[in-house]
C-alpha cells in the first residue's frame, strides 16, 4: 500500500500557524511521526490561508527535507506552487495533482519528467467531475495515452477517480471498485489506483470506521494508494491485513511487524 | 512481426553475505565466500543479474558416521575419525568452497560429547583449512544452547555461518552470533510462513537481516524434493518482489538427505536392476542438488566427491 500521509496541510490549525509564524517545530514533528507510522509519501499542502503559497510550499518542503528522507507529495492545484515546490526538492517526489485535460497533462507530464517525479492525475476535466464509471474510464484512458506519448513510466502515474464524500453522494463509493479493476487492466504495468480517503468520510460520525472499511474493500479490487491518515494505526493495520488476504505478502504470525518496517 | 518482450521485471534483490574473515578483517581464513545478490530467478539472466554463483559446502562430522554406506565412506576412509584431516581432504582434493562441520557427536543420543570437545574440533578445523566454516549444531535445543555459545566464542572473528535457529529456539544462538560476529541459519520445516516468522523474530533481536541464511529443510529426489523446491521458489519470488523478510540467501542439505534414500544406499545384490551403487549414489545426490539449484539456492551441503564434481561442473556451465 502506498500511503500518502495527509497531515502536513494548511487546513489544519497547527500547520497553518507554523506557516504563518515560520516556526518549523510542528512540521518537523509531523514529518517524523508520519514517517515512523509508515508513510510512503508526505503530502504537503499549504492550505488556502497562506499569504504567499509558493513561498510557503518551498519553506515546508525545506523543513521536511531537513528532517526526514521520506518522499514528498507536492499537493496543490496551482501550477506555480507546484513549480516552486519542485525548485527546492531533494527527496523523491510525487506531484499531486494534474487534471485530465490534454493540455494540463502535457504541462504536468513535461515538468514531472524534468524532475523525475511521479504524477497523480485526476479523472476530471473542464466538464467537471464525472458521475459514472464510463466517463471516468474515458479520462483514465486519455491519461495513459498521454503518458505513452510523453514516454512517461506508467508505474509513476497515479490515477485518482475522485471519490465523493459518502454523505454527499452515496451511490459513488461502490462505483470505485469497478474503476480500480478496470484501471488495473488498462496497461502493463498499470498506473497506480489512488483515492482521497479522509475526504470520503469527512463530516460523518464514523469517519475512521468508514475510511477503514472502504480501504480494505478497495484493496480487494486493486486500490494500491491513498491519501490518508497514516497516524490512524487501525487504518494502517487494516490495509496490511487486506493485502495479506489478497496474497500480496507472505503471511507470518508477525506479519504486522514485518509490513510496518 | 516483432516478438513482445515477456521478461519479468524484478524490484527486489537477494541479500549478499560474505562468509569468513581474512587476517586483515580479524580472522584467519585464507579466502572468503560471498553468496546472494541475485536479481532474477536462476538461469534467467536476461531478466536481471543472476548474482553470485552457488557454492558447495562439504560436510565434516565431529564423530565418524555409523549410518553411511560403503560408497560414501570409501573416499574418506582414512580421515573419518579425524575431522581436521577430513576437512583438509574436502578442500584440497575435492574442491569444497566451504566446510560444514556437523556437531552430531554432541547429541545426547549420539555420543553426548562435551562443549570442550566441540571447541577443540572447531579449532582444529580452523587450523587445518583456509576456507570459511559453517558450524551446525546437533538439533537438540538444550544441548545446542549449551555448546553452541562456546563454539561460537572459540571461532570469534572468523565470520562463520552458525546454525540452526527455529521459531521456538532462537534467542541463545542469535545473541551469541551477534556478539561474536557470525552469520546465522534460520530453519523452518518446509513452511514459508514460519520461514518469514523466524526471520522476523531474529531481526527483532537487532540481528541484521543481511546476516541471515534461510534453511527450509531438504527433501531428496523421490522424498519430497518437490516440496522443498516449491517453497524455495516461492521464497525466491518473494525476495525478488521486494519482501525484505524473505530476501535471504538459501542453504540446503542435499548430502545427508540424498544418502538416506534406499536408491542411494542399497547394495547391488539387492537391486541389480538399479545399476551399480558406486554410480547410483553419487548420481542421486547430484540430481537432487541440480534440481534444487533451479529453485534458487546459494549454498549446497554435499557429501560425495563425485557428486560435488558433477554439480560444480553444472554450476560453472550455467553461470
Amino acid at each position: 500500500m502506498i500511503s500518502i500521509a495527509e497531515r502536513i496541510n494548511g487546513m489544519f490549525k497547527d500547520v497553518r500557524e507554523a506557516i504563518k509564524n515560520k516556526d518549523p517545530k510542528a512540521v518537523r514533528e509531523l514529518a517524523i511521526k508520519q514517517t515512523e507510522a509508515g508513510a510512503s509519501f508526505l503530502d504537503v499542502n499549504v492550505g488556502t490561508a497562506a499569504a504567499d503559497p509558493a513561498g510557503a510550499m518551498k519553506w515546508l518542503i525545506e523543513v521536511i527535507q531537513d528532517t526526514v528522507k521520506t518522499p514528498i507529495a507536492i499537493d496543490s492545484q496551482k501550477f506555480d506552487v507546484v513549480k516552486a515546490g519542485l525548485s527546492v526538492i531533494k527527496n523523491e517526489v510525487l506531484i499531486n495533482s494534474s487534471k485530465g485535460d490534454p493540455e494540463e497533462l502535457d504541462k504536468y507530464m513535461t515538468i514531472a519528467k524534468e524532475y523525475n517525479a511521479s504524477l497523480m492525475c485526476l479523472t476530471m476535466d473542464k466538464c467537471g467531475i464525472p458521475q459514472d464509471v464510463e466517463r471516468r474510464m474515458e479520462i483514465a484512458m486519455k491519461i495513459v495515452e498521454k503518458a505513452v506519448e510523453h514516454e512517461f513510466e506508467l508505474s509513476k502515474i497515479y490515477i485518482d477517480p475522485v471519490l465523493f464524500p459518502i454523505n454527499v453522494d452515496q451511490k459513488q463509493p461502490a462505483l470505485m471498485f469497478d474503476i480500480f479493476n478496470q484501471i488495473k487492466m488498462i496497461s502493463d504495468p498499470p498506473p497506480h489506483r489512488n483515492v482521497g480517503l479522509s475526504n470520503f468520510s469527512q463530516g460523518t460520525k464514523e469517519k475512521r470506521l468508514l475510511a477503514r472499511t472502504f480501504l480494505t474493500m478497495g484493496i480487494s479490487y486493486g486500490l494500491d494508494a491513498a491519501v490518508m491518515d497514516v497516524l490512524d494505526k487501525d487504518l494502517m493495520d487494516a490495509a496490511i491485513s487486506a493485502e495479506i488476504i489478497m496474497n500480496q505478502h507472505v503471511y507470518s504470525d508477525s506479519y504486522l511487524t514485518a509490513c510496518r518496517k | 512481426m516483432e516478438l513482445p518482450n515477456v521478461a519479468d521485471k524484478w524490484t527486489g534483490v537477494v541479500n549478499e553475505i560474505t562468509l569468513g574473515a581474512t587476517k586483515d578483517k580479524g580472522g584467519s581464513r585464507q579466502k572468503t565466500v560471498t553468496i546472494g545478490g541475485s536479481k532474477s530467478v536462476p538461469f534467467m539472466d536476461f531478466e536481471g543479474n543472476p548474482g553470485r554463483k552457488p557454492v558447495i559446502a562439504m560436510d565434516v562430522y565431529d564423530t565418524s558416521p555409523d549410518d553411511w554406506p560403503e560408497t560414501l565412506t570409501k573416499p574418506f576412509s582414512d580421515v573419518l575419525n579425524n575431522p581436521a584431516q577430513w576437512a583438509k581432504k574436502c578442500v584440497e582434493q575435492y574442491g569444497a568452497d566451504l566446510i560444514c562441520l556437523k556437531l552430531d557427536g554432541i547429541h545426547p543420543d549420539k555420543g553426548n560429547k562435551s562443549a570442550e570437545e566441540a571447541v577443540k574440533t572447531v579449532k582444529s578445523i580452523l587450523a587445518a583449512v583456509g576456507v570459511p566454516l559453517i558450524i551446525w549444531g546437533c538439533e537438540d535445543d538444550e544441548k545446542d544452547n549449551e555448546v553452541m555459545p562456546k563454539v561460537s566464542q572459540a571461532a570469534k572473528g572468523e565470520n562463520c555461518l552458525m546454525g540452526i535457529v527455529t521459531q521456538d529456539n532462537y534467542k541463545t544462538l542469535t545473541a551469541t552470533c551477534l556478539a561474536d560476529g557470525h552469520a546465522i541459519i534460520t530453519l523452518s520445516p518446509v513452511d514459508i510462513n514460519i520461514a518469514k516468522q523466524v526471520n522476523i523474530l531474529v531481526s527483532e533481536m537487532d540481528f541484521p537481516l543481511n546476516r541471515i541464511v534461510m534453511f527450509q529443510s531438504t527433501g531428496a529426489l523421490g522424498y519430497g524434493l518437490e516440496y522443498t523446491y516449491s517453497i524455495q521458489e516461492r521464497e525466491r519470488l518473494a525476495a525478488l518482489t521486494g519482501d525484505k523478510m524473505m530476501s535471504m540467501p538459501v542453504i540446503c542439505d542435499v548430502g545427508h538427505e540424498a544418502w538416506r534414500t534406499k536408491e542411494a544406499k542399497s547394495n547391488d545384490s539387492e537391486v541389480p536392476q538399479w545399476g551399480p551403487r558406486e554410480e547410483r549414489g553419487p548420481m542421486w545426490e547430484a540430481i537432487t542438488a541440480i534440481g534444487l539449484l533451479q529453485s534458487g539456492v546459494d549454498i549446497i551441503r554435499m557429501n560425495h566427491p563425485k557428486a560435488v564434481a558433477a554439480v560444480k561442473k553444472c554450476i560453472d556451465r550455467l553461470y
